[in-house]
C-alpha cells in the first residue's frame, strides 16, 4: 500500500505545493488502491480515472506555474447525488438507469474551480433514503471497520455510506456527502471520520438529486477536523442558482482550528439520554464533557423539551417533500423506462421497477400525508411540532450557550443484513434520533471520532452550533480530536 | 389513524406506482407501523403555533425578469429514453 494515500487533505497539500510529490502521483496511489479495494468494500458505483488523470495533469501544470487553488491536485470522491456533467450520476437508483447530466452542480464546480480531482462516484443509499447503505441499487457498502476478532461485514451507515468508507479507507483524501437526517453525521461516526452538516443555506443545492429540500444540505466527511474545514471552505458559496443559498461570505474555517474555547458554553441536553442506550455511549458522553471542561469550557445541563417528537415529525416532513420531487422520475425526460398498456400504466410501471422498496414506502407516506383529508392532521401538525423544536435550540442559545454536545448516534455500526432491522422499518430510522433535530431545525453539526467501543468500533460525538456559526464547531471538534486521537481500521480489504 | 388495503391501493395509484395484491399487504403493515410510530405527534400542544415554512429566516430571493439562459433543447433530450427531433415522446394520449 503506497504511503502517498496515507496522507491527510492538509499534509497532501503542502507535499505538492513544495514538489516532493505530484497531483499524477498521487491520483495514481489512489485510483491503484481504489482498483485493489473496491471489490471488497463497494465504495465507488464509477470510477473516473480519464478525468482524474487528467485533472491530476493540469494540477501538476498550475502548481508548476505557481497557480494552484485551495485543493489543487487532491483526489476527491463524489456521493453519487451530485450532477457531474457527462459522469455516472444516478442517486444509485435504477430509475436513473443511464443518466449523465448535461451540467455540474455548484458544490462540484466548486470543487474543481479549486483545483480538486474527481476519483469516481460513490455508492449512498438510494436517493439518500436509509442508514446502512443497504437500498441502494448497487448493492451495499462494507465498513472498513470489523468488531476484534470478527469478519461480519458491519454496514458503513448510511446514506453517506460510500463516502464514509471511501475515507476511512483511504479509498480518495476526502469525500462530499449530503445530510437529510444524519446522513453525513451517523457513517462518519460509523466509520471513525469527521463528517459536517453545515447550517441550511451554505452549500448551494443546486445540481444536487433533491430528497427533501427543506432539509438537504451537502457537506465532506474526511479524515481529521483541518481537512473538514478546507474542504467546506471550497464547497460553500453564495449561489444565484440557489434561492436557499444564503448571502454570507464564506469564513476562512481553518483559522478557527486551535483557538482556545476557554469560557465557551457547551450544553448537555438532558433528552439526549434515551431508553436502551448502550452503557458505553453514555461513558464516551461523559468523556466528551470531561475534555470540554478541560480545556476550559463550561458546561451547563439545557433542555431540549421536544426532541422526543423530531424523528416522527422527521417521518412526516422528509417523505411528503420526497412524494413531490421524485414525482418527476416518470420515464419520459430521463433514466428507466418501462412500456405500459397506456401512458398512465408506463408511469407505474416505470415507478414500481425503478424504485426501490424503501423509496416506494415513503413516497407511500408523503402521498397519504399531503393527500386530502389528511393533510392538516399529518403534515401542517409536524410542520407546527417542528417550529417548537427550532424554538427549543433558540431558547438554548439565547441564554449564552454556544454550542450543544450529545452523542452522534444510539449504537456504534450493525451488520449487514441486520434482521430486527429489516423487519421493522422504524428501528432503522432510530439511526438518526440524535442528527435528525439538526436539520429540522436547519443547524450545523458534527461528528468527531471520540473513541473505540468493546468491540473495537469507533464511537462519535455530536456538536450543534448556532446558525453559520460552523467556526465553533471546529473549534470545539478540534479538542475532542486533540483528546481523543486518530482511530484507523485494520487493512484487511486489500488485495 | 391507520391504512386498510384499499386505501394503500389508492395511495399507490395517486403515487403512480404500481403494486401487486401481495406488495399492498405487505405494505399496509410497513405503512401501519410508520403511522403508528408519528402518532405520538398528537400528544403535542401545537395551538397557536406557526407551521414552519422556512428553516433559516431570509428573504426569498428573485431573479431579475429576463431571459439568461435556453437554447439547450438538444442538452434537455439527450437522456430521454425516447425523444424525435428534440420532442420527448411518449404512448398516444388523444385517440
Amino acid at each position: 500500500m503506497s504511503e502517498l494515500t496515507r496522507l491527510t487533505i492538509a499534509q497532501a497539500r503542502e507535499k505538492l505545493q513544495s514538489r516532493e510529490i505530484t497531483a499524477t502521483e498521487l491520483t495514481g496511489a489512489y485510483l491503484d488502491a481504489i482498483d485493489r479495494s473496491n471489490d471488497a468494500l463497494n465504495a465507488y458505483v464509477s470510477v473516473t480515472a480519464d478525468i482524474a488523470t487528467q485533472q491530476a495533469a493540469r494540477a501538476d501544470d498550475r502548481i508548476a506555474k505557481g497557480q494552484g487553488g485551495a485543493l489543487e491536485g487532491i483526489p476527491l470522491g463524489i456521493k453519487d447525488l451530485f450532477g457531474t456533467e457527462g459522469v455516472h450520476t444516478q442517486a444509485c437508483s435504477h430509475i436513473l438507469d443511464g443518466f449523465k447530466p448535461r451540467y455540474e452542480s455548484t458544490v462540484t464546480a466548486n470543487l474543481w474551480a479549486d483545483g480538486a480531482v474527481m476519483l469516481g462516484k460513490l455508492n449512498m443509499d438510494e436517493f439518500a433514503m436509509g442508514s446502512s447503505n443497504e437500498t441502494s441499487y448497487y448493492g451495499p457498502v462494507v465498513n472498513p471497520w470489523r468488531g476484534k476478532d470478527s469478519n461480519k461485514a458491519l454496514v458503513p451507515g448510511g446514506s453517506s455510506g460510500g463516502s464514509a468508507t471511501a475515507v476511512s479507507a483511504q479509498l480518495c483524501a476526502g469525500a462530499t456527502a449530503t445530510d437529510t437526517g444524519g446522513s453525513i453525521r451517523q457513517p462518519a461516526a460509523f466509520t471513525g471520520t469527521v463528517g459536517i452538516k453545515p447550517t441550511y443555506g451554505r452549500c448551494s443545492r443546486w445540481g444536487v438529486v433533491a430528497f427533501a429540500s427543506s432539509l438537504d444540505q451537502a457537506g465532506p466527511i474526511t479524515r481529521d477536523i483541518r481537512d473538514a474545514a478546507i474542504m467546506l471552505k471550497s464547497m460553500a458559496s453564495t449561489d444565484p442558482k440557489d434561492t436557499t443559498s444564503v448571502d454570507l461570505p464564506v469564513p476562512d474555517y481553518e483559522a478557527a482550528i486551535g483557538q482556545s474555547i476557554k469560557g465557551m458554553k457547551i450544553g448537555i441536553p438532558r433528552e439526549y439520554r434515551i431508553d436502551g442506550m448502550p452503557e458505553e455511549i453514555e461513558t464516551l458522553w461523559q468523556k466528551g464533557i470531561a475534555w470540554m471542561k478541560d480545556a476550559g469550557a463550561e458546561i451547563v445541563e439545557i433542555s431540549l423539551p421536544h426532541t422526543h417528537y423530531a424523528l416522527p415529525a422527521y417521518y412526516i416532513v422528509a417523505p411528503a417533500e420526497a412524494s413531490s420531487n421524485l414525482a418527476r422520475y416518470d420515464g419520459v425526460r430521463y433514466g428507466l423506462r418501462k412500456p405500459g398498456r397506456d401512458i398512465t400504466d408506463m408511469y407505474e410501471q416505470t415507478r414500481a421497477t425503478g424504485f426501490g422498496s424503501e423509496v416506494k414506502r415513503r413516497i407511500m407516506i408523503g402521498t397519504y400525508v399531503l393527500s386530502a383529508g389528511y393533510y392538516d392532521a399529518y403534515y401542517l401538525r409536524a410542520q407546527k411540532v417542528r417550529t417548537l423544536i427550532k424554538r427549543d435550540f433558540e431558547t438554548v442559545f439565547n441564554a449564552g450557550v454556544d454550542a450543544i454536545l450529545t452523542p452522534a448516534t444510539p449504537s456504534a455500526a450493525f451488520g449487514v443484513g441486520d434482521q430486527d432491522m429489516a423487519a421493522d422499518p422504524v428501528k432503522m430510522y432510530i439511526n438518526d434520533i440524535f442528527t435528525v433535530t439538526v436539520n429540522m431545525a436547519g443547524l450545523p453539526g458534527i461528528a468527531v471520532p471520540a473513541g473505540l467501543d468493546a468491540k473495537g468500533l469507533p464511537l462519535g460525538l455530536q456538536l450543534i452550533g448556532k446558525p453559520f456559526e460552523e467556526e465553533t464547531l471546529f473549534r470545539a471538534g478540534h479538542v475532542i480530536e486533540q483528546a481523543a486521537g486518530h482511530f484507523q481500521p485494520e487493512r484487511w480489504w486489500s488485495v | 389513524m391507520s391504512v386498510d388495503l384499499a386505501t394503500v391501493k389508492r395511495v399507490a395509484r395517486l403515487a403512480r406506482i404500481a403494486v401487486t395484491d401481495e406488495e399492498a399487504a405487505r405494505m399496509e403493515g410497513e405503512l401501519n407501523t410508520i403511522l403508528g410510530f408519528v402518532e405520538q405527534l398528537n400528544e403535542v400542544d401545537v395551538s397557536g403555533v406557526e407551521p414552519m415554512t422556512s428553516v433559516m429566516p431570509m428573504e426569498m430571493k428573485k431573479r431579475v425578469d429576463q431571459v439568461n439562459d435556453g437554447g439547450k433543447a438538444a442538452d434537455i433530450v439527450a437522456n430521454a429514453p425516447e425523444c424525435d427531433e428534440n420532442f420527448f415522446l411518449v404512448p398516444k394520449v388523444v385517440e
